[in-house]
């Protein structure tokens, strides 16, 4: 038999010497140098680069030629970003980049939308609605995610020209949305997997069809992947070069190959202040979507792990 | 009339059969119980009654209506999840009439309905909040109040209570079997728990393989198991076992190496000879002044002894089988003592080896 006199019931509060309490930390300790050191390095190795762009583009042409890449501007001019946005030339088309602006406006707005609405339904399809040859008709979508698009590019030249979209900024939406497809049913599928099968049962049997369980039940809960979708393609599309530079015409041509062109001409000096300063711009897009969405964005790739 | 009835049922997933030839007839109100450890097909079933799950042979019936190709809403039935399923995004409002927008109900006779369900399931201090504000107790009566609001014959219960921590459970159960008192539908509840099974059915169904073994009520399946797979399932702790023989001499007889136990209390079903498996409840093995007047008196040494309050189970060792003991909740006995008991033969049971099935 134990001996249990020992252990009793009291409630004064008498400690004993040793360590109480949380365990203290010190702000100095040598992994914390470590890890922040590691930190400020690298973050300065990936920030120089854009604190050149920027100080570049805010210096006029003469102090530039001075050489001096590091130095803050000593006179600060916004001339190039106007030039760079209204006045640059490609060719014989001198209004800058603010065409191309509204030309990849143009392509973003409907590819983004055309493409996450009929993703995130075949994503739901694909997750809840198991049909005959289901599963081997997602296996083909995924393959399509890594056939490499140059093998692509000369058929969709010969579709869309058999369709009278080519050239047509109505054929670049469609190759996007294609393309953007598989990666974006593959994201709603998962996601969509990943809300409980007892939600969807219980919508049958509360009498909802194919559409009202969706947008009643599975899209009011599937904001966090929306968010997710919106930022992979939105910096997707607007990043394209390939697509942009191969299915349109000059006067419909996106940001990106007409930055491409006014960095490349060949004619007169190289303003660098000016090419930095439309690389800045053209940037901006998918830059400020990061910012407006950077936490909700973290919060949809996670949102696999923890259920509502 | 009954209340559902299912014809011939088969289904299979790919080569594995759950459900075999499967056939049921649940009466107009009646509380049947569906009880079976996991992967024995009875969840399967509750999702083909309610069509959630494509038969692959047979038929289900539904108040006389073939349902067999119905779509789930068009079934008279609701349903009630383990996970309560309740929809995140809608008020416990929004949840009770989706069902009801579904069917474009008219919005006062909704809201009548809703007012009901709320007022007999006691929530309607929560009607506007979201399911996330709830406790599961909270939940799982705002998914009994999506059945509820449908005003279908037929409730379906899917181990409703299993996600709820013990306490609430035992109060859940209680309100169920009121509810059920006092609506008088016909539910059908799947579970794995005995207690659940035993407290609320009318019959229980226990299944196994995809196979109904016994459907009986409670207090028939308890005492007069029909086979032994029955036997040991049903009942907490489970029921004593030892393998040996039957013969049928002047008295029928059953023995195991030097024991001899007298069957003439026993009333046999099939009064077969033979290997045979002699079962007997922990609470039929009768110790003082009881035991004197067992058709099998012997002594035995306790081993282990679990005090639980209302009662304690005593651990022994019987012709080499390990051997319960079920005594008063207040007796002073300790592991080495000798306890003298006695077999209540009457309410053993006796199984053949073979085929399991009872003598």
């Amino acid at each position: 038999m134990a001996d249990l006199t020992a252990s009793s019931l009291s409630n004064d509060r008498a400690l004993r010497s040793g360590p109480a309490g949380p365990k203290p930390r010190r702000r100095l300790s040598r992994a914390n140098i470590i890890v922040y050191g590691t930190l400020l390095v690298f973050s300065l190795y990936y920030l120089l680069p854009l604190y050149v762009m920027v100080v570049t583009s805010l210096k006029g042409m003469p102090e530039i030629r001075l050489g001096n890449v590091f130095a803050p501007p000593v006179e600060i001019t916004f001339a190039p970003w106007v030039k760079a946005w209204a006045e640059a030339c490609t060719g014989i088309n001198c209004d800058g980049l603010s065409r191309g602006f509204w030309n990849s406006v143009q392509i973003l707005l409907p590819s983004v939308t055309l493409s996450i609405a009929v993703a995130s339904v075949n994503g739901y399809a694909l997750a809840r609605w198991r049909f005959k040859g289901s599963e081997l008709f997602f296996t083909i979508l995924i393959i399509g995610a890594f056939i490499p698009y140059q093998t692509m590019i000369y058929p969709i030249v010969i579709m869309l020209r058999e369709i009278g979209l080519m050239g047509d900024l109505g054929g670049l939406v469609l190759v996007h949305t294609v393309f953007g497809m598989p990666i974006l049913t593959l994201l709603f599928r998962n996601y969509f997997v990943s809300i409980p099968e007892e939600l969807f049962k219980a919508a049958r049997v509360d009498g909802a069809g194919f559409w009202g369980i969706y947008f009643q039940i599975f899209l009011p809960m599937a904001l966090p992947i929306f968010v997710v979708a919106i930022i992979l393609q939105v910096t997707g599309i607007w990043n394209d070069f390939l697509f942009g530079v191969i299915y349109t015409r000059p006067e419909t041509y996106p940001m990106t190959v007409q930055l491409n062109n006014i960095v490349n001409s060949v004619q007169g000096v190289r303003e660098y202040n000016v090419n930095m300063a439309a690389t800045l711009l053209t940037g901006l897009v998918p830059l400020t979507i990061y910012f407006i969405s950077g936490k909700l964005f973290v919060r949809g790739i996670a949102a696999g792990a923890v259920k509502g | 009339m009954h209340s559902v009835e299912i014809r011939g049922l088969d289904l299979s997933f790919g080569a594995f059969e759950v459900l075999k030839n499967l056939n049921l007839d649940i009466g107009q109100g009646e509380f049947l119980v569906l009880l079976g450890s996991s992967g024995c097909g009875k969840s399967t079933l509750l999702n083909c009654i309610a069509g959630l799950l494509e038969v692959s042979d047979g038929q289900i019936f539904i108040n006389g209506k073939n349902v067999t190709w119905a779509e789930p809403s068009e079934r008279g039935i609701g349903m009630v999840f383990q996970s309560y399923a309740l929809y995140p995004q809608m008020t416990v409002e929004g949840n009770l009439s989706f069902g009801l927008k579904n069917q474009r109900m008219p919005k006062a006779e909704i809201a009548k309905r809703v007012a009901r369900a709320a007022k007999i399931l006691q929530i309607e201090p929560l009607l506007k909040r979201k399911p996330g504000a709830l406790s599961g107790g909270q939940r799982q009566r705002v998914a009994i109040g999506r059945a509820l609001v449908r005003d279908v014959d037929v409730f379906l219960f899917d181990e409703p209570l299993s996600n709820l921590d013990a306490k609430l459970r035992t109060d859940l159960r209680v309100e169920l079997k009121r509810l059920h008192q006092q609506l008088g539908n016909t539910m059908i509840y799947v579970t794995h728990d005995q207690v659940e099974a035993m407290t609320l059915a009318d019959r229980i169904a226990i299944m196994k393989d995809g196979v109904i073994q016994q459907l009986d009520a409670p207090n028939k399946i308890y005492a007069k198991p029909q086979n032994k797979y029955v036997a040991g399932f049903i009942g907490s702790p489970a029921m004593n076992f030892l393998q040996g023989e039957v013969t049928h001499g002047d008295n029928p007889v059953f023995s195991v190496g030097d024991v001899t136990i007298p069957l003439s209390t026993y009333e046999f079903d099939t009064p077969t000879q033979g290997a045979a498996w002699f079962g007997l409840r922990p609470e039929h093995v009768r110790t003082g002044i009881d035991a004197e007047t067992c058709g099998y008196r012997t002594e035995l040494t306790v081993e282990l002894v679990e005090p639980m309050g209302s009662d304690t189970l005593v651990w022994s060792t019987f012709a080499g089988e390990p051997w319960r003991i079920r005594m008063e909740g207040q007796t002073q006995i300790e592991a080495g003592a000798r306890l003298k008991v006695g077999f209540d033969i009457a309410h053993a049971s006796l199984f053949d080896v073979a085929t399991e099935t009872r003598l």
